[in-house]
């Protein structure tokens, strides 16, 4: 199982004369993010190497980097990756900047056809513009923000008891947000075998995505849109609508009133961490990480169990997930086209599933078996139905760090008013748009 | 009242101002303790609260750090015994070891940056800071000026054109692209302080040395530098410590192949969430050099750090 | 011409002689020497300021190749100047300037003071002093984080033990009014010892006759003080000072890594702010024009405290 030093040392020197070897083996390298998936990747890819005889490599970037490094690498046309799972908002980007190949003739010769993958996957991770014909990437990952919760906790008698007391209704899984809220609060602060314990880690960072992959949970279950018509980049009325600014100014309440303290910076792994610590009756993250919170020894198994983010107004999940591209700067495209090849299989993707990758393929979703394969597996199916994605813009960065900014400042800094802090942000997307001639 | 010197402190202040600064220097090597402490502990002793002085050692901070590991099935860990001391470690969280972390090649990028910088402003600002010390040259001081000037600039002020420039000399995330970078940033405090030594270097030695029919290139080699050489040391690990540290730069403009220590460390992360043990061992071992190397310099640590304005 | 020995040994020296001493020219030898030097400022430092200068005047962003760059004169100056937002980062900016070198100068100099004593083994303490300021600043920021954290870090658990405060009552990153000073304590703790070294220096430098002359006057110890050993040592404080405001002014990775400019925009110092314009908005031409005008800022205030500190010296 371990590597040999002996191997390291060979593709290093591989690597070196990496230009020079002929296009029989080549040594791939694939750029994704470090999590529990990635390590599924790199089983599943091993199947790879004994078939085609190309060698992998992996890059994999910590979460809160990996935006910043990737597009750093992007925009300065490296060619330290062949592959790249990117978010699905790099898309545009991507496809104008001429970081991404694209693959129509890629998928015609081969067969490919993007019917095969579930419609919403499609549409987010591999089309720009949005919903045209043209693919920069194949759909690698499915994933949503979606809910956890300790199944253990909400099963005993005394705090079912003490919450019916409390609200009137019975503790079970929350219906929409207002009651998520309420069961957090309920939470907060409660004696649990002799431990404080809190309502619900939710998203707060502000360095790269977090706080609006969170905040964006309540706003779209709220009815949140962009623009009042798709493409208009038309925002006043819409980004600021009453309903968003009831929505924002729930998510301030759920961060003031119901989670632990010190998670005023938190992402996936504080939201992690504070569930397997025990810390939190319920917490949000990606699908993604599910497989290995079931299988943790203390808070996993029957322990815990997941929902779907409730609905408000209409039923809506934060998009997470990515799709796979072939960047344009490698010198070995088509070995990597040989590996979007391969993943596409129908098998493969069977086996991505199994080992805990999101598969976003049509034969493993709509296998009879899916929905009971996992605990998570039916919510899963349940979230991808209603997804809403941020902006995919070539400016998605800006446009992200705008909202970063303003939604932290008013969340968790307590500065202004939602109205004030949507106000300010549409403000900023205006000048944005402007600058690039969109508006 | 004793009166054998007016300036001589009594023996009452010094005791007073001795507690007083052994107290501060205590306080102030709490942190520096802790995140050593911090690399031995477990996981979970790590984030115990309250805060634990008294716990169990142990090398999984440091495992971690220079592993990667992926948890696996029961059968699997049965069927394959650790192989090791540090398989045994990761074995108690149902994981296998199955390579090397980045940590070690990011180390030796630093280790690669940090001496060619050196070695490259050492050798540009011994030759400049002769150059000035001993000849007459037009301008002199304001080049000197403008050398020290360099240094003032905002490192993301010159990033923005300097990303450009490497982008399309294809300098970024490489070596040589670090270590030039680099050693522009340390030559100005290369040529100032290597000038403050070599001035210090009677000129009578070298002039006897011309007279003895050396060539001004000998009397350079053979006379000024074996004089200069314990300036040429000191001036040498400020250089590497400042590359050593350097954050912004590597932030920027590298990514794998020439990543350093400093931008990695933060990124360590554990199964969900960072894990500050093996955090703390990385910080730890990076260090240490710097600790013994300031320990080493302490004669000189004033000049440096002053660019040569003030000698002791 | 000159009167350097070097040359009168020249004069006296047959020719064939003298032109194996000389070899090549010095002034030749000079610009071998310094050319190499000044080649690579000029490179690395020069040409790229005369190009952020140039960009700053432009619409340019560095993702977008295929997208035309357009003059668009001093817009993007007008633009940083009139923006609010900004206006805010430079003012976490400058409490944090401010601060740093208010605290670090006290405790800088009231240790300098104390181990100007000269107890026993006040060299060895000296040197367990100074060791954080040689520490990389990106990872001290880092564990600096872990010290901070609510509840499990050692910070509030000693501020507790002492104010008898719940720990996990109050965190230092995350509290709009204390992230501030939160990246003040931490910067102080580095740099403390770099006020005193220089201080300490300053102490030393001074004569003891000095001393001698003011006691057989008669002045009193605090009188003293006052007259001789503040205005001795002003130089070097000032020059400390310098040191300390321009390294601050550009103050980037242990803020980064302590707040990452939160909670909000609280600690966003304008370096932070600068950065995620250049690299995470690529918004290059907005950027550089940020960056000019940060650098006359520093430059500008830099100047004026030269000239300060010139006329202190000349006291």
């Amino acid at each position: 199982m371990t590597y040999s030093k002996l191997a390291t040392v060979s593709a290093l020197a591989l690597a070196v004369t990496g230009a020079a070897t002929t296009s029989q083996a080549e040594d791939l390298t694939l750029c994704w993010a470090a999590w529990d998936p990635a390590n599924a990747l790199v089983e599943l890819s091993k199947e790879f190497e004994t078939e085609s005889g190309h060698t992998m490599n992996f890059e994999f970037v910590p979460w809160p980097n990996f935006a910043d490094r990737m597009l750093n690498e992007l925009n300065s046309g490296g060619k330290l990756c062949d592959l790249l799972i990117g978010d699905s908002q790099w898309i545009g980007g991507g496809a104008e900047n001429g970081h991404y190949v694209k693959l129509n003739d890629f998928f015609a010769d081969e067969g490919i056809s993007m019917d095969d993958f579930a419609p919403a996957t499609v549409y987010a991770y591999s089309t720009w513009p949005k919903g045209t014909e043209n693919y920069y990437a194949l759909p690698a990952m499915g994933d949503a923000n979606a809910w956890f919760y300790r199944k253990d906790w909400f099963a005993r008698e005394d705090i079912r008891a003490a919450f019916l007391e409390a609200t009137g209704r019975e503790l079970a899984e929350p219906k929409n947000q207002l009651e998520l809220l309420e069961i957090a609060q309920f939470f907060q602060g409660r004696e649990i075998d002799g431990k404080t314990v809190y309502g619900a880690a939710i998203f707060t960072e502000r360095g790269s995505e977090g706080i609006t992959m969170g905040v964006t949970g309540a706003l779209y279950t709220w009815g949140f849109k962009y623009e009042n018509t798709p493409g208009s980049y038309d925002m006043p009325g819409a980004v600021n609508s009453p309903e968003a600014v009831e929505a924002l100014e729930f998510y301030k309440e759920f961060y003031e009133t119901a989670t632990p303290p010190g998670y005023t910076n938190s992402y996936m792994g504080e939201s992690l961490d504070a569930f397997k610590s025990g810390q939190v009756a319920m917490a949000m993250n990606w699908f993604a990480f599910f497989p290995g919170l079931y299988a943790d020894p203390n808070t996993g198994g029957d322990k815990i169990d997941f929902f779907v983010n409730p609905p408000q107004n209409v039923p809506a999940s934060t998009l997470g997930g990515q799709g796979i591209s072939v960047i344009s700067y490698s010198d070995k495209q088509d070995a990597a086209l040989e590996y979007v090849k391969w993943f596409a299989q129908p098998t493969v993707q069977a086996k991505w599933w199994e080992l805990g990758g999101y598969s976003a393929h049509n034969s493993v979703l709509n296998d009879p078996g899916f929905a009971d394969s996992q605990p998570f597996a039916g919510d899963f199916l349940e979230a991808m139905a209603n997804v809403q994605d941020f902006w995919q813009e070539p400016t998605y960065a800006e446009l992200l760090l705008a909202m970063q900014k303003r939604v932290h400042d008013y969340v968790v800094a307590d500065q202004g008013t939602a109205q004030e802090a949507l106000d300010k942000l549409i403000e900023d997307w205006t000048e944005t748009f402007e600058d690039e001639g969109k508006l | 009242m004793s009166s054998y010197t007016v300036t001589a402190p009594s023996s009452r202040q010094k005791w007073f101002a001795g507690t007083m600064v052994v107290i501060y220097a205590l306080v102030t090597m709490i942190p520096l303790v802790w995140i050593m402490i911090t690399g031995f502990k477990s996981p979970a002793d790590a984030i115990s609260y309250p805060p634990k002085v008294v716990f169990e050692p142990t090398l999984e901070g440091y495992v971690n750090l220079f592993t990667t590991r992926t948890r696996q099935t029961e059968e699997f860990l049965n069927a394959n015994p650790p192989q090791n001391w540090a398989d045994e470690i990761v074995r108690k969280y149902d994981m296998v070891i199955v390579g090397q972390s980045k940590f070690g090649e990011r180390f030796m990028n630093s280790v690669i940056i940090g001496f060619g910088s050196t070695f490259l402003s050492i050798f540009l600002g011994t030759l400049a800071a002769y150059a000035f010390s001993r000849f007459k040259i037009p301008l002199a001081d304001d080049l000197l000026f403008f050398i020290l000037s360099t240094r003032m600039m905002p490192p993301i002020a010159v990033a923005i054109p300097i990303f450009l420039m490497y982008r399309n000399l294809g300098l970024s995330d490489t070596h040589l692209g670090m270590i030039l970078l680099y050693t522009a940033v340390n030559i100005s405090l290369a040529v100032w302080l290597l000038k403050g030594f070599i001035d210090e270097i009677p000129r009578e030695y070298e002039e006897a040395a011309l007279i003895d029919g050396y060539t001004r290139f000998q009397a350079f080699y053979k006379v000024v530098l074996p004089q200069a050489a314990t300036g040429i040391a000191s001036t040498a690990i400020f250089c590497l410590i400042f590359a050593w540290n350097e954050y912004a730069f590597a932030v920027l403009l590298t990514s794998a192949t020439a990543q350093t220590a400093p931008p990695f460390i933060p990124t360590i992360i554990g199964v969900g969430g960072l894990d500050w043990p093996a955090v703390a061992a990385g910080a730890t071992i990076f260090l240490l050099p710097v600790m013994i190397f300031t320990i080493l310099l302490r004669k000189h640590l004033l000049r440096g750090i002053t660019f040569g304005a003030v000698r002791k | 011409m000159s009167d350097r020995t070097i040359d009168r040994v020249a004069a006296a020296t047959p020719a064939p002689v003298a032109r194996k001493i000389k070899g090549l020219s010095d002034r030749a030898i000079a610009w071998i020497f310094v050319g190499p030097t000044i080649f690579l400022l000029l490179a690395v430092n020069i040409f790229p300021l005369i190009w952020t200068i140039r960009l700053s005047f432009t619409n340019f962003r560095a993702n977008r190749i295929n997208r035309e760059t357009e003059w668009i004169g001093l817009r993007n100056y007008e633009r940083i100047l009139t923006d609010l937002d900004i206006w805010l980062n430079m003012q976490a900016t400058a409490h944090f300037l401010i601060w740093t070198i208010v605290l670090q100068v006290l405790i800088g100099f009231t240790l300098a003071y104390l181990i100007n004593k000269n107890f026993r083994g006040s060299p060895f303490w000296t040197t367990v002093i100074v060791l954080p300021m040689m520490l990389s600043p990106a990872v001290v920021g880092n564990f600096w984080k872990f010290l901070y954290q609510p509840q499990i870090g050692l910070f509030n658990y000693i501020v507790s033990f002492f104010t008898g405060k719940d720990p996990s009552s109050f965190e230092m990153l995350g509290q709009v009014n204390l992230a501030p000073w939160s990246i003040v304590i931490v910067d102080t703790w580095m740099w403390t010892p770099f006020v005193m070294l220089i201080c300490l220096a300053g102490l030393r430098s001074i004569p003891d006759y000095i001393y001698e002359a003011a006691e057989i006057d008669r002045a009193s110890k605090l009188r003293q003080f006052f007259t001789i050993t503040i205005p001795m040592v002003l130089p070097f404080l000032m020059l400390a000072v310098l040191f300390r405001g321009i390294e601050n002014f550009k103050m980037f990775d242990l803020v980064v890594q302590l707040t990452g400019g939160g909670p909000g925009s609280t600690t966003e110092l304008t370096s932070i702010n600068l950065k995620r314009e250049a690299f995470e908005k690529w918004r290059t031409g907005y950027a550089s024009a940020y960056a000019i005008i940060l650098f006359v800022t520093v430059f500008g205030l830099a100047s004026i405290y030269v000239k300060a500190l010139n006329k202190v010296k000349e006291r």
